[in-house]
């Protein structure tokens, strides 16, 4: 597998805010947000629910622009790009891990884990072997034919690392990652992503709780939309 | 290109094939639109050639005037003596063609019914008194001997043509060219033996039927008499007919004028409605313009039912669309470009439409087999509707899928990742 530490790629935002506009009304989801992540860190962002942690990793994952401000993302202005740029940055540099897993249940595992290698367009058969890898490394090598719905719970988010490592990103964004585990499982995953960002992975990493957090070696604590303190 | 593509189509029929029977519940508007346009094609085109082909058998330069009995039996304007009624077309009529410059060649026909008889052996032959002419205009192959000549018109002579059809019910055993057979009494010689290519039935009148017997018209006046009669339910009834059939040849390019003429000339001299033109070239016309007017409405029915059919696709789609969702936000979460939504559902739809098409080819095929099989009726399935109907559904699949894979192509990655 190659190694991630080579690519570099930090975050930086400066002054970002992002404003949601329903019927008339509008909610600061963000307000006036700074701060930079190197290449290889590994970070954990807290506090209470409706804080803006979802919006600020949307925002981070390149699947949101910021109302107003900079963000910059590997070298890139992010509000330069268009739908397309973004998703061509999401494709080459992010990877996703959600709190639901957010497998597609019609594909088998090896499919899931496949994914984003078919929009990168490789040949078929390098991609099953690069699933195969991916499968031994998250330990699922033995579930390859098998639909989402037939694992469980901790299992599934192996897939959904794997899947979130095909593309070998540079930073991996995980929301709430075990959120819909039991701890015992929880940890197995985060020792998994702890793993990964010894290897050079960047991760980012939303959850409320404290012993998840522990993992990080950075903290960001928000409250209503902005940066309360780093820890 | 080449992987993405190979698989987008596995994925789209692989994720039809999870929904199966939505998927051909979908299809079926496809299938019976596109099954019922080239099942209806063929057999219009069918039709249509079977009519062509008899058509073209009487000669586009043609115009056919033939006697009809008129409404009175031919009985009260003209002489009414003896049950005698004459009506029909007159040897006088073929010398006022004659003045004519457009007509080529006017072929002058007496039709009598009549027994011909060798031995034991018999059939009921159409006697036709012609000239020589009408082997000319009629143009059939001679499966042996000669046709009519000058001279046997001009002597009168017991000569006859039969049919290759006659000939073989009635020469059976018997040497053919030469032979002398007994036609209404009278005895004939063989000279000739035609192929016949009429009779086969249909809407157009052949000059020329399977049981015909040619003689010269001058043999035919010697020895039959100009009053033919004829024994029907205890009563004699007697016709004087000059003329059944007046066949006339005409420049290519008059042929509608001078049947105007024609027609004006014989509405002069004939007051009773006792005449008949037939104009194959006019038939033609009207044949090609029924042709139209039945592809017309033919178009507007496959329209309509692809039209169905497209909206039925349509409908699916965008229940599939709202459906998975979520999988379009994942999909877009992980990289895919809004391009590789449209393909994906495109594809799908084009998959589908197609799949239908092929199907509906599959059925328009089997059911003009069936209805030839079953009912006789001539059907020619032509590969330019099954290329076109094919070409149509791919169309009907892109043009219905494209607002709902678009739609899809919309969504919000982040409002489509929290859709449940
Ligand atoms: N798409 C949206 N449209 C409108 N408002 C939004 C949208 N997304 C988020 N918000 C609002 O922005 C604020 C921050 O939401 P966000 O989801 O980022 O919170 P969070 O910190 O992730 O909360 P939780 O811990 O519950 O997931 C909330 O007030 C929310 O209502
Ligand atoms: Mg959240």
């Amino acid at each position: 597998m190659a190694d991630a530490a080579t690519i570099q790629c930090e975050c930086r935002l400066e002054k970002v805010n992002k404003i949601y506009q329903i019927g008339g009304r509008t909610v600061s989801a963000l307000t006036d947000i700074n701060f930079e992540i190197q290449s290889g860190e590994f970070w954990a962002i807290m506090g209470p629910s409706g804080a803006g942690k979802s919006s600020l990793l949307n925002l981070l994952g390149c699947l949101d622009r910021p109302t107003s401000g900079n963000f910059h993302l590997c070298g890139q202005d992010i509000s330069t790009l268009d739908d397309n740029g973004l998703s061509e940055l999401r494709l080459r540099k992010l990877g996703f891990i959600f709190q639901s897993f957010h497998l597609i249940p019609e594909l088998t595992v090896r499919e899931n884990i496949e994914l984003p290698l078919f929009y990168l367009d490789r040949n078929s058969s390098r991609n099953r072997q690069r699933a195969q890898e991916l499968a031994v490394l998250v330990g699922l090598d033995d579930r390859l034919r098998h639909r989402p719905s037939e694992l469980s719970g901790g299992q599934q988010q192996r897939v959904a690392v794997a899947r979130a490592l095909a593309n070998d990103p540079a930073i991996l964004l995980a929301d709430e990652p075990t959120g819909n585990l039991d701890s015992a499982t929880g940890k197995k995953i985060m020792d998994m992503l702890l793993q990964l960002n010894e290897r050079g992975k960047t991760i980012i990493m939303v959850t409320h709780e404290a012993s998840v957090a522990t993992y990080a070696r950075r903290t960001l604590h928000m409250r209503d939309g902005r940066i309360d303190f780093f820890s | 290109m080449f992987y993405y593509f190979i698989r987008e189509i596995k994925l789209g029929i692989k994720n039809l094939l999870l929904h199966g029977l939505r998927s051909l519940l979908t299809m079926l508007g496809m299938v019976f639109g596109v099954g019922s346009v080239i099942a209806m094609l063929a057999v219009g085109e069918g039709a249509s050639r079977e009519a062509l082909q008899q058509i073209l058998l009487l000669g586009s330069n043609n115009i056919i005037i033939n006697t009809v009995k008129p409404a009175d039996g031919g009985g009260s304007k003209s002489q009414v003596r003896n049950n005698l009624s004459m009506y029909g077309l007159l040897h006088d009529d073929v010398d006022r063609l004659v003045t004519f410059s457009s007509i080529e060649k006017i072929v002058p026909v007496r039709l009598l019914s009549k027994e011909a008889r060798l031995g034991k052996q018999s059939i009921e032959v159409r006697l036709v008194g012609t000239l020589p002419a009408w082997f000319d205009m009629v143009g059939r192959d001679f499966v042996a001997g000669r046709p009519l000549l000058d001279a046997d018109e001009k002597t009168k002579a017991n000569v006859v043509v039969l049919t290759e059809y006659a000939a073989r019910k009635l020469l059976a055993g018997h040497k053919s060219i030469g032979q002398y057979v007994r036609i209404g009494g009278n005895v004939f010689q063989v000279v000739g033996i035609v192929r016949s290519r009429g009779g086969a039935g249909g809407t157009v009148k052949v000059p020329d039927q399977t049981n015909d017997a040619y003689i010269p018209l001058s043999s035919m006046n010697e020895r039959f008499g100009t009053i033919d009669v004829r024994r029907s339910a205890g009563s004699r009834e007697r016709e004087l007919v000059e003329l059944h059939q007046i066949l006339v040849q005409v420049d290519e390019n008059t042929v509608e004028a001078t049947a105007r003429g024609i027609r004006a000339m014989l509405e002069r001299f004939h007051t009773k409605n006792d005449f008949l033109l037939h104009i194959p070239l006019a038939l033609l016309k009207q044949a090609e313009e029924t042709k139209r007017t039945f592809n017309i409405v033919l178009g507007s029915i496959a329209g309509i039912s692809l039209l169905v059919g497209g909206i039925g696709i349509m409908n699916i789609m965008l229940a599939s669309v709202t459906e998975r969702t979520r999988e379009i936000g994942i999909r877009r979460a992980i990289g895919a470009k809004r391009k590789h939504i449209v393909g994906q559902f495109l594809v799908e739809t084009v998959v589908l439409s197609t799949t239908g098409g092929l199907t509906g080819i599959a059925v328009g095929l089997l059911i003009p087999w069936f209805i030839s099989r079953l009912s006789g009726l001539p059907t020619v399935v032509t590969p330019l509707s099954l290329i076109l109907s094919l070409a149509i559904s791919m169309a009907v699949g892109i043009i219905f899928g494209l607002y709902p894979a678009i739609r899809a192509a919309r969504l919000d990655p982040i409002v489509a990742l929290r859709h449940d």
